[in-house]
C-alpha cells in the first residue's frame, strides 16, 4: 500500500527506504554488468573479426561460417547431441530404478543411499582421473579381465575415437543418477499411502503400479531431475579435460572446451564467442519453457 | 549417516524370493558404485611394480604409503615439485572468504527481495536465475577483460569475487525461499517496534536462519572446492586450487605415469567434499531439493 502511494504521488515528500535499496545493490549490478553485460559482449564479440584481443569491428555473421565450417565445432556439437541423450535417459533410468528398490522398505536404506550418491559429491576432475585410469586400456580394467582368463577380452572405448564418448557416458551416469535418484525418491516418500493400499486390494502388480500411476505423479520430479542433468550438460568441461583431453585426436571435444580452448589458447576470441552464442541460444531455448512454468508464472500467481 | 528407519504401511514378511531379489540388486549397484573409489583406494598404496602386472582391483601385495607422501609433498607440476599440498591450501585460501560472503551476500540479498517488495526486485530476481542455469562460457571472457582492467585477474581477491558472483543466485534463491516460509506479520513486528532493515535481520530472521545457512554452507563447500574451470580462469599461477593442480599433476606427466601417486593425490582431493558428504548426510540431500525443487 505505502509503496504504492509513494510511486503515485511523487510530490509529497516521503522517507526513502535506502537500506533495502543499498542491499540490493550488489545484486543488481551483478545482474546488469556480469549476466547481462557479460553476455551482450560475448553476443558482439561473435560478430567481430577479434583473434587474441577483443576488437569492436563488424564482421557480419563470418565467425559463424567459419564456426559450422570447423571440423573441431561440428564434432563437439554431435558429441554433446550424444552425449546428452545417452547421460540423461540412462541417468533417470538408473536413478528411478535404485530410487524404486530403496523404497521397497530396505534394511541398511541409509547406507545404500550414502553409497549411490557420493559420487555426485565429489569434482568432476575426480571422477575423470579415477575412470581414466580404472578404463586404462594397458593396466586397467581390460588387462585384469584378460588376468581372469579372458585373454581376447577387449574394452579399449576411452582410447577408440568411435566409442570415446560413452566413456564419459558411463563416467557421468556414474556420478549423476545419485542425485535423480535423491530427488526422486523424495517424490516417491511423497506418494498417499492409501494409494498403495487401494492398489494392493485391486491386486495390481506392483511393478504395473509403479509405471502407471506413481510414474505420472512423480513427473514433476523427473521433470526436475531432467533440468538439473541438462544443465550439466550443457556445462559439461572438466570431466572432459580430466578423462580424455578431448581425445584420442579431437573426437571427444565437447562445446563448453571449444570455447574455452579458442578464448585462453588458440587466440581465437571471434570464433570462441560465436560458439558460446550458439550454446547460449540452445540452452535458452531448450530452458525457456521449464523456467518459464516453474518461476515466473508461478511468481505472477502468487 | 544412519537414520532411524519408521515402520509405516504394510510388515515386511519372511525373506521371499522378490525381497531377495530386492537386495541382491541394492547389493550389486552399490558395489558397481564402489568399485570405481576401491580401484583408487587400493592403487594408491600399491607400488609401481605392482601397479604393472594389471591386477587393478586387487588387494596391494607389498603395502606402501609413499605414493601418499610423494602425492602430498613432491609430485611435480610442471617445473614446481611441492606436491598437491600447494593446492590444498589455495583451495582452503579461496574457500573461506568465498563461502562467507556469499552467503552473507546471498542472505541479505534474499532477506531484502522477501521483505522489502521493490520495484524491479522480481525482474531481478528472474535475470539472476536465469543467469544460474547459462554455463560460465558465455560470460567467462568478458569478464576476464573487465577483472583485468580493475586489477583483480589472476589473484585471490579476483577468484573469491569470481565464487560470490556465480554463487549469488543460488543463495539468494535458498535465502528468499526460506524466509518466504516465514511469516510476513513476524517481519511486521519488529517494523513496528521501531526495528530498522539492520536490526530485523540482525535479531530476528538471522537468528532464525541457522537451517538454511547449514544447508547453504554445505552447499558453497562443496561447490566451490570442485570448482575447476573458474578457479583455472580467474586465480593465476600462485592461488590454482587443488583441482587445477590435480588435473596438471596427473595429465601433464612425462614419461611414465606414477598411478599410485595420481590416485593418492585425487582422493586427497576428493577428501574434503567426501567427508562433508559423509558428515552431513540428509543435509546434503536436502540442499539438492532445496535448489531443485521448488523456486
Amino acid at each position: 500500500m505505502t509503496e504504492a502511494a509513494q510511486t503515485r504521488s511523487p510530490r509529497r515528500k516521503r522517507r526513502i527506504a535506502w537500506a533495502p535499496i543499498l542491499a540490493l545493490a550488489p545484486a543488481a549490478v551483478v545482474a546488469v554488468v556480469v549476466y547481462i553485460g557479460a553476455m551482450l559482449w560475448t553476443v558482439r564479440l561473435s560478430f567481430t573479426n577479434s583473434r587474441m584481443l577483443p576488437l569492436l569491428d563488424y564482421a557480419g555473421l563470418a565467425q559463424y561460417r567459419r564456426l559450422f565450417a570447423t571440423e573441431r565445432f561440428t564434432i563437439s556439437a554431435v558429441n554433446i547431441v550424444i552425449f546428452g541423450v545417452l547421460f540423461i535417459v540412462g541417468a533417470l533410468m538408473l536413478g528411478f530404478l535404485l530410487a524404486v528398490f530403496i523404497d521397497q522398505k530396505v534394511r541398511a536404506e541409509g547406507i545404500f543411499r550414502t553409497i549411490f550418491l557420493y559420487p555426485y559429491s565429489m569434482s568432476f576432475i575426480v571422477t575423470g582421473l579415477a575412470w581414466q585410469w580404472f578404463l586404462n586400456p594397458q593396466l586397467g580394467i581390460q588387462n585384469t579381465v584378460r588376468g581372469f582368463g579372458f585373454p581376447n577380452f577387449t574394452f579399449d572405448w576411452i582410447v577408440n575415437q568411435d566409442r570415446v564418448i560413452y566413456t564419459l557416458v558411463i563416467a557421468a551416469i556414474w556420478q549423476a543418477s545419485g542425485l535423480v535418484m535423491a530427488i526422486l525418491l523424495a517424490g516417491l516418500r511423497g506418494v498417499d499411502a492409501d494409494l498403495w493400499k487401494a492398489t494392493k486390494i485391486d491386486a495390481i502388480p506392483t511393478w504395473r503400479v509403479y509405471l502407471s500411476i506413481i510414474l505420472p505423479l512423480i513427473a514433476p520430479m523427473f521433470v526436475t531431475a531432467s533440468v538439473l542433468l541438462a544443465v550439466a550438460v550443457a556445462k559439461l568441461y572438466d570431466l572432459v579435460v580430466a578423462m580424455t583431453k578431448g581425445g584420442p585426436g579431437i573426437s571427444s571435444e565437447v562445446p563448453a572446451k571449444f570455447i574455452m580452448d579458442n578464448f585462453f589458447e588458440r587466440a581465437n576470441v571471434g570464433l570462441g564467442s560465436a560458439a558460446a552464442t550458439v550454446l547460449l541460444v540452445t540452452v535458452i531455448a531448450i530452458l525457456a519453457p521449464w523456467l518459464y512454468s516453474q518461476h515466473i508464472a508461478n511468481g505472477k500467481a502468487s | 549417516m544412519a537414520k532411524p528407519i519408521v515402520p509405516q504401511g504394510r510388515k515386511p514378511g519372511r525373506l521371499s524370493p522378490s525381497r531377495v531379489g530386492v537386495y541382491a540388486v541394492l547389493v550389486v549397484s552399490a558395489l558397481l558404485f564402489l568399485t570405481p573409489f576401491w580401484v583408487m583406494l587400493v592403487t594408491s598404496f600399491k607400488t609401481m611394480n605392482e601397479i604393472r602386472l594389471g591386477h587393478i582391483m586387487s588387494w596391494p601385495d607389498a603395502f606402501t604409503f609413499e605414493p601418499w607422501v610423494k602425492a602430498w609433498s613432491s609430485a611435480c607440476t610442471g617445473l614446481a615439485c611441492n606436491g598437491i599440498q600447494v593446492g590444498f591450501l589455495n583451495s582452503v585460501r579461496i574457500l573461506i572468504p568465498s563461502v562467507i560472503f556469499s552467503i552473507a551476500l546471498g542472505a541479505v540479498t534474499g532477506y531484502a527481495m522477501r521483505f522489502y517488495r521493490l520495484k524491479g526486485s522480481n525482474l531481478l530476481f528472474s535475470i539472476l536465475l536465469i543467469g544460474a542455469f547459462i554455463p560460465y562460457q558465455v560470460f567467462l571472457y568478458p569478464l576476464v577483460r573487465m577483472f583485468s582492467t580493475i586489477g583483480l585477474y589472476d589473484s585471490l581477491a579476483g577468484i573469491v569475487v569470481v565464487h560470490v558472483i556465480f554463487g549469488l543466485p543460488f543463495m539468494t534463491l535458498l535465502f528468499r525461499n526460506y524466509y518466504s516460509s516465514l511469516p510476513m506479520e513476524l517481519f511486521n513486528a519488529a517494523r513496528v517496534d521501531g526495528a530498522g532493515f539492520v536490526q530485523t535481520f540482525r535479531y530476528v530472521f538471522l537468528p532464525m536462519s541457522t537451517p538454511i545457512i547449514i544447508v547453504a554452507t554445505i552447499l558453497q563447500v562443496t561447490g566451490i572446492w570442485n570448482d575447476f574451470i573458474l578457479g583455472l580462469t580467474f586465480a593465476g599461477r600462485d592461488n590454482r586450487p587443488m583441482t587445477v593442480l590435480l588435473n596438471n599433476i596427473v595429465n601433464s606427466t612425462q614419461g611414465e605415469a606414477a598411478y599410485n601417486v595420481d590416485m593418492a593425490a585425487t582422493i586427497l582431493t576428493a577428501l574434503v567434499p567426501l567427508t562433508v558428504y559423509l558428515i552431513s548426510g540428509r543435509w546434503f540431500v536436502r540442499g539438492i531439493a532445496a535448489g531443485a525443487v521448488k523456486g
